[in-house]
């Protein structure tokens, strides 16, 4: 067993995990926080992804004890004070989303890339989501989602 | 997965004891081709060794003409860095083209290196420059050091510290990814240094390889239309769901005259 401390989303933990455990099992199972989607399990699809110090990683590929004394930051804590952040904001207005299942990883994956790139072109945009899939097909409105996120994020 | 004990080493001694003394144990840097290895069961150490924060293995540095890159340096450390793009620009880009971005954010040049999956990008930088693998027991020239499908020169218990790349007067990277994976279907690394031109091909065959035809080639004139008439063997190359033998043969052509292609833009000829 280890022993792991980290922040998620501001608030400090610590909890007692098997070595083998994921850092999506610990996100989901021991701090309770199911917003983070567990799709491919085999770091393809990106529904897990999380911020893991300021950078988008594929939790189901991270042992949770190479978190410890990590900032993370799952899709639970990007809205601040009951507002929505721009990223969603912009997934909201473009209907970015059809069933929702890789919406978390992929607003996460935005996140980073705007981070990155706060304006990028569509071919940039292609090339930052390639670890993302979306089981709908609803790219179309993903890539306006990221434009539009760019853009309220620059405000 | 099934159990196995983690240690975080804070130094290359510390790392090397502890896989002196478990035979069954396993390095982890970045863990994006170990952790997936894990879940599927096809390695089951006992423990696995966490050297990803080792400040022995990190660093970038460019100096008389050569590139050190310390072995946990990330992908997206690679891509982004300033004294990569001035120094080997065809290097940043490549280390921008592996997996995605949540993978660049973890992987290992040194992880990729030791790994040698038949399909990685950075085996064919190395091979191609001629570089020069630093490990806590010997330096390995790369034409030695790769030695076939997930073989590598490494002996147990031998850790990769460094990778020391010569700096090309020129040098591109090409690559067909895979459209799910993202791994070179055949991935093409051209150069030309003090010791002539070299091209290394990925994903094709059962590992990285040096295509001699179009070295030779090349060395008289560095155009595209130098290896118009040649073709790479398809004999020992992969065959699998994603394509044949001679898909891929024809596939590194491609790549290779692509990248020589890209040479010639970047020398405006």
């Amino acid at each position: 067993m280890a022993k792991v401390e980290l922040k998620i989303n501001g608030k400090s933990h610590s909890y007692e995990v098997e070595d083998r455990t994921l850092l999506v099992n610990l996100i989901r199972d021991s701090a309770q926080l199911t917003g983070t989607h567990v799709g491919c399990d085999t770091s393809q699809c990106g529904a897990c992804t999380i911020h893991m110090n300021g950078v988008a990683v594929k939790s189901c590929t991270v042992l949770a004890v190479q978190a410890s004394g990590a900032d993370i930051t799952t899709i639970e804590g990007m809205a601040k004070n009951g507002k929505l952040h721009p990223v969603q904001q912009a997934f909201t207005e473009c209907h970015a989303l059809q069933c929702g299942f890789c919406t978390p990883g992929m607003i996460m994956a935005v996140a980073g890339l705007l981070k990155d790139n706060p304006k990028p072109t569509d071919e940039e945009i292609y090339h930052g989501l390639e670890g993302n899939l979306c089981r709908c097909t609803g790219y179309i409105n993903i890539v306006k989602a990221v434009k539009r996120g760019a853009a309220l994020l620059s405000k | 997965m099934q159990s196995f004990s983690y240690v975080k080493a804070t130094s290359l001694k510390q790392a090397g004891d502890l896989l002196a003394a478990n035979a069954d144990a396993k390095l982890l840097a970045g863990g994006m081709t170990l952790i997936p290895t894990l879940k599927a069961r096809l390695a089951q150490p006992s423990h696995l060794i966490d050297i990803g924060g080792i400040a022995e293995l990190a660093g970038i540095d460019a100096k008389d003409g050569k590139l050190t890159i310390g072995a946990a340096t990330k992908h997206v450390e690679v891509a982004k860095s300033a004294v990569v793009k001035k120094a080997i620009p065809a290097l940043a880009y490549l280390a921008s083209q592996i997996g995605d971005p949540q993978v660049r954010n973890r992987g290992t040049i040194g992880g990729s290196l030791a790994n040698n999956d038949p399909a990685a990008d950075y085996p064919s930088a190395a091979l191609s420059l001629g570089a020069t693998i630093v490990t806590t027991k010997r330096e390995i020239a790369a034409d030695d050091f790769f030695q076939g499908l997930f073989s590598t020169a490494l002996d147990a218990g031998e850790v990769i510290v460094k990778i020391v790349f010569p700096v090309p007067t020129k040098a591109a990277y090409e690559k067909f990814p895979h459209p799910a994976s993202g791994y070179a279907m055949a991935g093409s690394f051209v150069s030309q240094t003090a010791k002539g031109v070299r091209v290394a091909i990925t994903g094709a065959g059962p590992g990285v390889f040096r295509w001699t035809d179009a070295e030779a080639a090349l060395g008289k004139k560095l155009s595209a239309a130098s290896i118009e008439g040649l073709d790479v063997d398809a004999a020992d190359l992969n065959e699998d769901m994603h394509g044949t033998k001679e898909y891929r043969a024809n596939l590194a052509k491609v790549m290779t005259k692509r990248a020589v292609a890209k040479i010639a833009q970047q020398s405006g000829k």
